[in-house]
């Protein structure tokens, strides 16, 4: 605690000249330092940090929509798919009836095509056989019935009238018989 | 006492004590008035010019590490630094000036860091003398930013209408005037930087004389006798008062940054 001797200069309301240039340029200097160095530099990184972060957000915005976009994108397709194999089953199951449908038709068209024929086949044989019957029948019946009567029926008009008469005899005996 | 003072010739606040026969040395403005440390003909380099160069090679130095290459993601110093620009520009320049008041953001930010490193040296162990308490160094602060603020206000209010717009602020019925416009004169261009730099010294120095009270009534009661219960109560209200100046370097230099930026914003509003 050095008392300076004369106290007239302890004013404490006067200030020391040395004292005010010297505070005057330490503030100028720090001044000068911080507005032209330290603070453009420190705002710049500021404002490239606020860009930073708002941007980021922004791009995580983004990315949700897009990836919301994306999955509502795969839910209709998914669905689309679906249906299409629902459809595509639904029209298998149709043709398959259709195709068993057309065969079963085939199938009882050619039975009946083959009965038909079979029918056919055995009614010409039946005529043919029939057909040679009769004149088998009508020279058999008139040999035999020469023999029996001892009478040679030589007159042809004659015979083929009686062979006639015999045969339609014949004919309707089996019908009278299906009656 | 006065009986005691006259026989001690041989007391200094180093050796005097309660039974010595000395008396309590109280501190007195001469405890801000320091020898030279050394002399260059009428220059005289002394402690409180010491202390003011280390604060502000202090906030130079903290500043070009914290944002000498700032990082988009900062770490350890450049957090520290940031911390403090928003607090100066949140707190102090926003308020009265808004977001396009940022150019001024050195300015205010030099005044509060300045400031509050001097102010913190009162209460530095080792330092304990808080430059600011030297009148020069308030008044060559407050020096500047009245050169600035009425500057502004004839940049932007123009010669005439600065002072006119000061002298008679809107509102005001003509006929108080007279009375109102002096005052107001008054007021802006004495008063304000008048009360500007002489409170931000006067709390300065209060608050060393406050402290030295009490260091040295520790120091002056200490002895081992029932004194020392008084030389332990002096350090007590000694560490109390320390944390009182802590609030209050950080006040003052707020208050002076705060109300620079008052007064700027004061001058670049034309309407008053």
């Amino acid at each position: 605690m050095l008392h300076l001797a004369q106290s007239g200069t302890q004013n404490p309301l006067v200030p020391n000249l040395t004292e005010l240039i010297l505070g005057a340029f330490a503030f100028f200097l720090i001044f000068g330092v911080l507005a032209k160095i330290l603070l453009p530099r420190i705002s710049k990184v500021l404002t490239e940090r606020t860009d930073a972060i708002e941007g980021g957000l922004q791009r995580a915005e983004e990315a949700q929509a897009e990836a919301q976009r994306v999955l509502e994108q795969y839910r209709a397709q998914l669905a689309d798919a679906r249906q299409e194999a629902s459809r595509l089953r639904e029209e298998a199951r149709e043709q398959g009836a259709q195709i068993i449908a057309e065969m079963r038709e085939q199938a009882s068209a050619e039975a009946r095509r083959l009965v038909q024929a079979a029918h056919s086949q055995i009614e010409a044989d039946r005529a043919q056989a029939l057909q040679t019957l009769k004149a088998e029948v009508g020279s058999l019946a008139v040999d035999l019935a020469g023999r029996v009567v001892g009478e040679s029926l030589s007159d042809e008009a004659r015979q083929r009238r009686t062979v006639e008469r015999f045969l339609t005899e014949l004919e309707q005996q089996p019908e009278a018989a299906a009656r | 006492m006065s009986g005691v003072l006259a026989v001690a010739e041989h007391c200094t606040p180093e050796t005097a004590h309660i039974y010595s026969g000395c008396g309590y040395p109280a501190p007195s403005i001469g405890d801000f008035f320091f020898e030279p440390i050394f002399k260059i003909g009428s220059f005289e380099f002394t402690k409180p010019i010491l202390y003011m160069l280390v604060a502000a090679a202090i906030v130079l130095i903290f500043f070009w590490f914290a944002f000498g290459k700032p990082k988009l993601v900062p770490r350890g110093i450049q957090n520290l630094g940031e911390l403090g620009l928003l607090f100066v520009r949140d707190q102090i320049l926003r308020p009265h000036l808004g977001k396009k008041g940022d150019r001024f953001l050195p300015f205010i930010m030099s005044l509060f860091f300045f400031i509050w490193i001097m102010n913190l040296f009162e209460i530095i162990p080792g330092v304990m003398f808080p430059p600011t308490s030297k009148f020069a160094f308030p008044f060559g602060l407050t020096v500047i930013v009245w050169v600035t603020y009425v500057g502004l206000g004839i940049r932007h209010q123009g010669p005439i209408g600065y002072f006119k717009n000061m002298a008679a602020p809107s509102g005001a019925p003509a006929w108080i005037l007279p009375l109102l416009a002096p005052i107001e004169l008054f007021s802006n261009l004495l008063i304000r930087p008048f009360t500007l730099s002489v409170r931000l010294m006067a709390n300065m120095l209060a608050g060393h004389v406050l402290l030295l009270v009490f260091a040295l009534g520790t120091w002056y009661l200490f002895d081992l006798s029932i004194s020392l219960l008084f030389s332990a109560t002096s350090l007590a209200v000694y560490l109390l008062v320390t944390l009182l100046e802590v609030l209050v370097t950080l006040l003052q230099a707020f208050i002076f940054a705060t109300l620079a930026a008052f007064y700027i914003s004061d001058s670049l509003e034309s309407a008053h």
